[in-house]
């Protein structure tokens, strides 16, 4: 077994809307394993997002962490003060972020920027050693040393992105976020930037905690996954066992309705519409649009259970399962 | 007859630059792209690229939206550029696009029923408000929305899904020959893609309206087209059968594409395998007249940067513009239509 990182608890995280309270992440507990890929997958609006800033304590007022924990190697990261946020930051939690063409400064040279947020998060070094350490980042992503002398605009998409990698590694964290981190790249640099996250994961045993919706990516860069509806997290399991033997009827159906090569002219959608977070159905979140639903599960809300070894699921299908008599 | 819309050798270039930094510079965005589309025979074409492949320019070429710096489009034998008000209201009305942000067409003041009479009102298209009322009714069906769960409503209370199929019934409404849809669901999300591509299927399979779309998605574009053109930087790379195309690359940018695109099934070896790594800041150095791919391509010959390759016809539904294939015979003014025309009759 592998040693657990960070320990997500009953995460609970709300939006206070004129309209209403959202909750977008909704008692959500989650392990992640030291040194594994982890991808977190939903549709717009099913809370994986806000999940990620929460842990990174920036989620914005009106939103808030309103309930449970998050503990990483014995600090519960909800509840750190703001001088604990700013050490944890990149020291030890960092963000790829999604669009890296924003993410940048666009008035300072690569090599400058770098060393700023070194500092700001606690690296104490003088300029010569921190400027090696910019050369040597700029080799583990596989940027050419010139590189750190250019300023943003003069650098393709794909190498901003190789820079906001360097950036998330530089104070060597145990845990990288990485948000849709190729979603506005081209397939080809695609592969390469997800080699490079690959690589240097392994290279520096961190965790990688990868958000994203394209299932092609997730089936090839995670070891595990995690699916979030509504947020809620209502699988999770090694990858092979989420492809092949998706347990909960949302998984089925988002598995099913995966294109590919493979198979053509079929066009299987999920049926009904996104629930809205704002006037959330009763029972269970997903019935209305579920295949298999039945009159419980309009009534009761179902609790994540292990359905299969490593893999578990929140569905009634499977607490029933549970009280049978003959089991 | 004339083809309903016909692109002949269109060119666009880009001009930037000249000010303060750098010398005024000319990007070629589309270089001598031939297309045909009949009325009689539907066909659904996809024109895939990424971005900067210039798929979007040809798009709004094609819809007269942005004016071709040489070449034509003809529109039923007429060029777009000296139509008459006449043709160009029966082009507009023939002719329909939908657009990849479901959200930017709205205004958000109007309720959804104003996007879907105006239409009707400007095209003349009901007698009465009774005949308009059931021409939508109809039109959002087709699409699979419930009238009583959109006409009254506003675009913010719709979900992404619901504003791009509305576009689509829009679209659907005055009765087109031809939709040009550019990127319409990537901006949707995953479980509705299916839904809002089988709507566009539906259109070409029961109404016999030809499909032209713009993606860089070759998964969606292999599920609903007919054809593939691929395009790298301006000019076609390669075109012909979707099947062909896909399974079995001809062009070395074809295939460098389709090898990068992460596929749904666990255990591949898409993280592992080494990937040839260019230097991107040398990759962009394009010659000016050789084959564009050349920078990036593994295969590359000395001839690859003297001159860029004709597309070559390597089967009879199937053209590579690379050098590999110069035994094939050489397709006559690049024209695509004749390799399309011999694509679409290999499926039925």
């Amino acid at each position: 077994m592998r040693d657990t990182l960070l320990q997500i608890k009953g995460l609970e995280v709300q939006f206070e809307t004129r309209r209403g309270v959202a909750r977008a992440v909704n008692k959500v507990d989650l392990d992640l394993f030291a040194g594994e890929r982890f991808g977190l997958v939903g549709e717009s609006g099913s809370g994986k997002s806000t999940m990620i800033l929460a842990l990174l304590r920036m989620i914005k007022p009106p939103g808030r962490i309103v309930g449970g924990s998050a503990l990483m190697q014995g600090d519960d990261l909800t509840q750190l003060d703001n001088e604990q946020v700013r050490q944890t930051r990149l020291a030890r939690i960092a963000m790829v972020p999604q669009g890296a063409m924003n993410s940048l400064n666009p008035v300072m040279r690569i090599k400058d920027q770098l060393i700023l947020t070194m500092r700001e998060h606690g690296e104490q070094g003088d300029n010569a050693q921190l400027e090696a350490r910019v050369l040597e980042l700029m080799e583990m992503v596989g940027l050419k040393p010139h590189a750190a002398g250019l300023y943003p605009h003069e650098l393709s998409g794909g190498m901003k992105q190789r820079v906001c990698i360097a950036q998330a590694i530089s104070l060597q964290p145990q845990l990288i976020l990485a948000d849709e981190p190729t979603s506005a790249l081209d397939v080809v640099v695609q592969r390469q930037i997800m080699q490079t996250l690959r690589d240097l994961q392994q290279r520096l045993d961190a965790t990688v905690l990868l958000v994203g919706h394209d299932m092609g990516l997730m089936a090839q860069f995670a070891e595990r996954i995690g699916i979030m509806y509504g947020g809620q997290l209502v699988e999770v399991g090694p990858v092979e066992q989420i492809f092949h033997e998706p347990k909960h009827p949302y998984t089925r159906l988002l598995i099913s309705s995966i294109p590919s090569f493979a198979t053509k002219g079929s066009f299987k959608g999920i049926p009904g519409v996104a629930l809205s977070l704002l006037d959330p159905p009763s029972g269970c979140l997903f019935h209305p649009r579920c295949p298999q639903a039945t009159q419980r599960c309009s009534i009761t809300s179902p609790t994540l259970q292990e359905v299969a070894p490593g893999q578990d699921a929140t569905c009634l299908l499977y607490e029933e399962e549970e009280h049978a008599p003959t089991a | 007859m004339p083809p309903l819309l016909e692109a002949r050798q269109v060119r666009k270039v880009f001009h930037s630059g000249g000010g303060l930094f750098g010398s005024r510079s000319e990007t070629v965005a589309v270089d001598g792209f031939s297309m045909t589309i009949n009325d009689d025979e539907p066909a659904f074409i996809t024109i895939a690229g990424e971005s900067g492949s210039g798929k979007t320019t040809i798009a709004r070429m094609l819809l007269g939206v942005t004016d071709a710096t040489g070449g034509q489009v003809l529109y039923r034998g007429q060029d777009l550029v000296t139509m008459n008000g006449d043709q160009r209201r029966a082009f507009r009305q023939e002719v329909q696009a939908i657009f990849q942000d479901p959200f930017e067409v709205y205004n958000p003041f109007y309720k959804i029923d104003h996007i879907l009479t105006t239409p009707i009102e400007k095209f003349g298209l009901a007698a009465s408000k009774d005949e308009a009322r059931d021409k939508i009714i109809e039109a959002l069906e087709t699409v699979g929305l419930h009238h009583e769960d959109t006409l009254g409503r506003y675009p913010h209370q719709l979900s992404g899904g619901q504003r791009q199929r509305i576009t689509i019934a829009r679209a659907l409404l005055l009765k087109p020959r031809l939709i040009i849809a550019d990127e319409p669901v990537s901006m949707v999300d995953a479980s509705l893609r299916a839904t809002i591509l089988e709507s566009l299927h539906k259109l070409y399979r029961d109404f016999n309206i030809s499909f032209l779309y713009i993606t860089h998605d070759l998964t969606t574009a292999y599920q609903v087209s007919q054809n593939i053109v691929i395009l790298y930087h301006g000019s076609v790379v390669e075109a012909g059968h979707v099947d062909q195309v896909i399974k079995d690359p001809k062009h070395p940018y074809t295939q460098e594409l389709i090898h990068s695109i992460p596929v749904p099934e666990p255990g591949s070896q898409w993280i592992e395998e080494a990937v040839e790594e260019k230097d991107e800041s040398e990759a962009s150095a394009i010659t000016a007249n050789g084959c564009p791919y050349a920078p990036r391509c593994a295969r590359a010959m000395a001839r690859c940067q003297e001159a860029k390759p004709p597309l070559y016809q390597t089967d009879s539904g199937r053209a590579a513009a690379c050098y590999l294939y110069d035994s094939d015979p050489v397709l006559e003014g690049e024209d695509l239509t004749t390799v399309l025309a011999a694509a679409a009759s290999e499926k039925a």
